[in-house]
């Protein structure tokens, strides 16, 4: 059977006034391949489209997605479709009166992050004072009766605090707390020294990950996305290649999940110019790694491939400079050793770049 | 999660949506970051949880629905295994 999409990232703007250091946008964000943003019609025509295909969830994203003015309308349209619409949020400036409205517009689910258990650290690693808005905004969440997660994206500077998160988050009343090692795409995988966690570090926070999941049972679901570079296996990105998963960027173009843009021996199709379902059916991009006929050894002949998929296009791209063989995160790639030489425990951290529209003018050269 | 009794008043968690699938001709039971496809079953069940009714009045309108009985303990395995992750919650 022909795979059908169940979810759809909209990357409605890369504009963010944060700086996250991990972000997974792309490097180049500020450049003119983001920069004519999908008008409102365009943004409903693409939900329309992606209803019709088969989609059912919906993330409004970014960058900030509440820096588009025309957001209660984007979630209106979206909510007439029946889709189950989250907003993935930084929460800066966010306030009761525009949460109330996008609650009014049918807004299902608010998704907001948070870098640290305290001001301190958050504001440092967000490179811009928001812990203030986020506590502020989680309550307003709660008060108008949203489902709420708690974001973290976790990796060396903060690991030691996944209790007082964990905390935090009970205390906010919130149902799931998404605690993210960060994954190295985009600004994650530029500051990836300053970022990579010890084995000692992610041995801690898993045995609290345990011992409060125990505790909470299903008052606060913890998700822990793995650290993969500490794995032997790649995770199964996305589901597998073109199977239930697309991003559409702030200027239109689909994606196979929110870094594949990066892979620049693939050429991405935009709404602008071809219906969404063309684009899911047909485009090279979506076809060039769907299913296992692409797989080189040692996936080819692997059992695991069902389950994994052989990991991670855009991983092996950027790692290993070639989007069609094995993730180089699995211990049976030739390339692992590219992985093992990121780990070195010992190293002391490197300082980061954040997140920010010069730096990514500066660096866009560079790729 | 406790199992139901026969008193207990299931309903849906308000996280949770009911919603019709057209492309793959099913209900689905929408979530944060995820769902469940439903049998028909399922779906006729899901939607006699309303907060009122009891799983002993779900399961005698099933009944008689289809003239039948004994449909408790697949009503009550359902309904339990949703309660599971957290996504229907029993009242008094
Ligand atoms: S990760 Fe941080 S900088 Fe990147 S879009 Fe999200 S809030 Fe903005
Ligand atoms: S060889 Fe390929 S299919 Fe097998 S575990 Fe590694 S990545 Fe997965």
């Amino acid at each position: 059977m022909d795979p059908k999409p169940l979810w759809l990232l909209a990357e409605l703007t890369y504009k963010c006034p944060l700086q996250c250091p991990y972000c997974s946008n792309p490097l180049d964000f500020a450049g003119p391949r983001f920069k004519r943003e999908l008008s409102t019609d365009e943004w409903c025509r693409v939900f329309r489209e992606a209803k019709a295909l088969g989609v059912l969830q919906l993330g409004l994203s970014g960058g900030e997605p509440t820096l588009r003015p025309d957001l209660e309308q984007l979630v209106r349209t979206a909510h007439g479709l029946g889709l189950y619409t989250s907003l993935i949020t930084s929460a800066f400036r966010l306030t009761r009166e525009r949460l109330a409205g996008l609650k009014a517009a049918g807004l299902d689910h608010v998704q907001i992050s948070v870098q640290g258990a305290d001001a301190e650290l958050s504001d440092e690693i967000a490179g811009t004072a928001s812990y203030r808005d986020k506590i502020a905004a989680y309550h307003y969440t709660r008060e108008l009766g949203f489902p709420l997660t708690v974001n973290v994206v976790l990796h060396r500077r903060n690991l030691h605090q996944v209790e007082a998160l964990i905390r935090l988050a009970e205390s906010l009343g919130a149902e799931r707390i998404e605690l993210a090692n960060t994954q190295f795409y985009g600004w994650a995988l530029h500051n990836r020294d300053a970022l990579m966690p010890t084995k000692a570090q992610l041995a801690a926070a898993w045995q609290v990950v345990e011992r409060e999941r125990a505790r909470l049972g299903t008052r606060l679901e913890i998700v822990w996305v793995l650290p993969d570079y500490h794995e032997q296996f790649p995770k199964p990105c996305m589901g597998g290649w073109g199977r239930a998963y697309m991003t559409v960027t702030p200027a239109g173009e689909v994606w196979p999940c929110h870094a594949a843009g990066r892979i620049t021996t693939l050429t991405f199709e935009n709404v602008r110019d071809h219906p969404l379902d063309w684009i899911w059916e047909h485009s090279a991009a979506f076809n060039r790694f769907r299913g296992d006929a692409w797989m080189p050894e040692p996936c080819r002949s692997c059992p695991r491939k069902t389950q994994d998929f052989g990991g991670c296009r855009c991983q092996a791209f950027l790692v290993a400079g070639d989007a069609g063989i094995t993730d180089p995160v699995c211990s049976l790639s030739p390339h692992r050793h590219l992985i093992d030489a990121a780990l070195a425990d010992e190293r002391e951290p490197e300082e980061w770049t954040y997140r920010a529209a010069p730096a990514s003018r500066a660096l866009a050269g560079r790729g | 999660m406790s199992p139901a009794t026969a008193a207990a008043v299931p309903r849906l968690h308000a996280k949770a949506r009911l919603q019709r699938d057209e492309v793959r001709g099913r209900e689905v039971l929408l979530y944060p970051e995820g769902l469940v496809g439903l049998n028909p079953t399922g779906a006729e069940i899901l939607a006699l949880c309303d907060g009122v009714r009891s799983l002993a009045d779900i399961v005698a309108t099933l009944e008689r629905r289809y003239d039948v009985t004994g449909l408790e303990r697949d009503v009550a395995a359902f309904l339990d295994g949703l309660a599971e992750k957290g996504l229907v919650l029993y009242g008094p």
